[in-house]
């Protein structure tokens, strides 16, 4: 069934075809419509769910954490101010490898107060153990959401799943989204049933005090499931597009075969990238967009099979780690270490200032006729 | 012993333990003895949440637990909304049998958790949340907290700036939330702990239990008089034992000749600077907090 919606609509639509047991969500502009859409849903019975209504963001993943410890499966939403104030609890879902998916709107840190998409706020939490996707539109919300569920919960995996869509730009904006049939989507997901839980029958403790002698190999475990979870991705994505025709991996390459230039992007700006090249193509200039879906697990690989073959690459961030470069951009150097390849960083849209096609086209001009820098700042004031 | 004299024993506290021994608490601590009779009170169906505290320690290192019974640790300040998230998930899963139970000290509680913790009552979700109050945080290393009475040293408040300001009223705090069940429980009184969490279990919605657990390391008394001093602290109107059901105050132990408070202080190091001006105002608060309860159990008691 073809429906028209918003990213956040698409957000609720995807935890409740997932069939989530437990909401525990707080409000925050501009997540705020998928928390009330849900809570609508809940009550009206059309998804057999608990809806937490916390009182912050804090206690709402550490609701979703109790509960998908004891076996439920869990969603949460939030932005911004409200996923920092999660950060001591997002380092303990993913320690606690606990597969929760939580669909961040990806907006500006304060202040000064902006509601307007930045992706700083879930770079920010890079270092957590999350796997962490960035959507370029709202069927792609709906879509990653299900698999999220299904990456996490693979037992290779076993991590939570950080889902962002673009402030304003997906969340409040309406696309045509594809919610497919009932039967369809419970067969490609079955209900979570976790093999280690809290469990009355087989008493377990879990997060104890946790010496030297072991922790070190909880962080080994968690970074050889990253690892694998880059096939399972790719598996996934690939069992998703032959049930519901729409396939994915961990990047999505667009003109890239026979490019001498390539645009690394990500989120919305990968849109507006596709709508670049084209008109960049037809006057002659072999351009490709490289989308980059998740930041982790890096899809290094990709980035050298893909991006490796182009004479010049332009990364173009939409964040900043202060003091030295976009934080996909460093990401994407790295990945091409060995390689002679001149690689630009583009500062864009920061603070929700749209990114334009005459501006990427810019960036492209800029790659023709200067040296590689690792920032070059896109529309700015001086 | 006889087969004859074993019958006539009578005891009074169910006889199973679900926690067991080795567990890493100091000598004497009340929190350890508060565990063994809260789970001989609710049994082996329970999941416990535990934050930073001195039980995040006591029950044992990975890959131990003492407790018996599903233990999920969880950050400082999320007992409450972490035992939330378990209760809903339990609702869920249809184990409504299961209780989902919070334990954690006075500055998980007091302090840092409290926001947690009101937000979980307010809602009124399925838990029996305890604090073990030990008046500190003793898991540091004795640092002042909102529950640390008014003269106590601690490591922040050191004997020449000794705490001043009033512990909290956490009860007051909580039966304003309008919950169906608060109480005072002590570990020198585990019939009336115990019975107070059998009748909790058969409540829907969030019980809240303030105990009273003495830390012979942060309240620098010898271990074996533990229980001495909890009952002290009973006997002499600094922690009466009552409960608020539905709103409906009832006095559990009444206190006829109420002991001096000096009894209570002078057996425990961390009040040993205290000239008797200190005590003499500690004893008003005392009998100032003990006439507050006795007007309301007055106006919102039973009959």
């Amino acid at each position: 069934m073809k429906k028209i919606l918003t990213g956040n609509f698409a957000a609720a639509y995807g935890a409740t075809m997932a069939r989530v047991n437990v909401i525990a969500a707080y409000p925050i502009t501009p997540q705020t419509t998928i928390v009330e859409l849900l809570s609508e849903i809940v009550a009206d019975g059309e998804l057999d769910a608990d809806f937490i209504k916390v009182e912050s963001e804090h206690s709402a993943l550490a609701s979703c954490i109790g509960a998908q410890a004891a076996g439920a499966r869990t969603f949460t939403a939030t932005s911004a101010q409200g996923l920092a104030l999660m950060h001591e609890l997002i380092h303990w879902a993913a320690r606690a490898r606990l597969p929760i998916v939580l669909a961040n709107v990806n907006r500006a840190m304060a202040p000064g107060w902006s509601i307007w998409a930045d992706a700083t706020d879930s770079i920010s939490q890079r270092d957590t153990g999350w796997m962490q996707i960035y959507c370029e539109n709202n069927q792609e919300v709906f879509d990653t959401i299900l698999m999220s569920y299904k990456i996490g919960e693979n037992e290779e995996v076993l991590l939570p799943t950080l889902v962002n869509l673009d402030a304003f730009f997906l969340s409040h904006t309406s696309q045509v989204v594809d919610i497919y049939d009932r039967k369809r989507v419970d067969s490609f997901l079955p209900p979570y049933n976790p093999k280690i839980k809290l469990d009355v029958e087989k008493p377990r403790a879990f997060g104890g005090l946790t010496s030297p002698e072991n922790y070190y190999e909880f962080s080994y475990k968690i970074e050889l499931s990253h690892q694998k979870a880059k096939q399972v991705i790719r598996d996934v994505g690939k069992e998703f597009g032959k049930i519901f025709g729409r396939e994915y991996g961990l990047t999505e390459s667009y003109m890239c075969d026979d490019a001498e230039f390539i645009l690394i992007d990500y989120g919305t700006i990968a849109g507006t990238a596709k709508d670049a090249v084209d008109r960049m193509r037809k006057r002659g200039i072999r351009v490709g967009s490289l989308k980059i879906r998740y930041f982790r697990p890096f899809p290094e690989e990709e980035v050298r099979e893909i991006a490796g073959k182009a004479a010049s690459i332009g990364v173009i961030d939409r964040a900043i780690s202060y003091g030295h470069s976009g934080p996909f951009f460093s990401e994407v150097k790295a990945s091409l270490y060995g390689k002679t390849i001149p690689i630009y960083g583009f500062i864009a849209g920061l603070g929700g200032r749209d990114v334009s096609i005459r501006e990427i086209e810019s960036m492209v001009e800029y790659m023709q006729n200067n040296k590689p820098q690792n920032i070059v700042w896109i529309g700015v004031k001086r | 012993m006889s087969s004859d004299s074993t019958k006539k024993i009578k005891l009074t506290l169910p006889e199973e333990e679900v926690m067991s021994p080795g567990h890493l608490a100091c000598q004497g601590c009340g929190a350890a003895l508060a565990m063994r009779y809260a789970l001989k009170g609710l049994g082996k169906k329970t999941i416990v949440s535990i934050p930073a505290c001195c039980w995040a320690v006591i029950d044992g290192p990975f890959p131990y637990s003492a407790a018996g019974i599903p233990v999920q640790q969880c950050a400082f300040e999320t007992a409450a909304a972490t035992a939330s998230g378990i209760s809903h998930a339990l609702s869920q899963l249809n184990m409504n049998d299961v209780v989902s139970l919070a334990w954690a000290g006075d500055g998980g509680t007091f302090d840092i958790g409290i926001q947690a913790l009101s937000g979980a009552a307010e809602r009124n979700d399925n838990i029996i949340y305890v604090v073990y109050d030990n008046e500190a945080y003793m898991n540091t290393g004795i640092q002042r907290s909102s529950a640390t009475p008014h003269g106590a040293w601690t490591t922040t408040t050191p004997v020449k700036h000794y705490k001043k300001g009033r512990k909290k009223d956490i009860m007051q705090i909580m039966v304003a939330h309008h919950i169906p069940y608060c109480a005072t429980a002590s570990v020198a009184y585990p019939e009336d702990f115990i019975r107070k969490l059998k009748k909790a279990k058969q409540i829907k919605g969030t019980k809240f239990f303030h105990l009273l657990a003495p830390c012979p390391t942060g309240w620098k008394h010898p271990p074996d008089i533990t229980i001495k001093i909890a009952r002290l602290a009973t006997e002499t109107l600094v922690f009466p034992i009552y409960e608020v059901e539905n709103g409906v105050y009832k006095l559990n132990r009444n206190v006829k000749n109420p002991k001096p408070v000096v009894e209570y202080l002078k057996l425990q190091g961390r009040f040993r600077h205290l000239g008797d001006e200190e005590i003499d105002y500690i004893q008003g608060v005392v009998n100032e907090k003990w006439n507050h309860l006795m007007k309301l159990i007055e106006a919102f008691g039973e009959n």
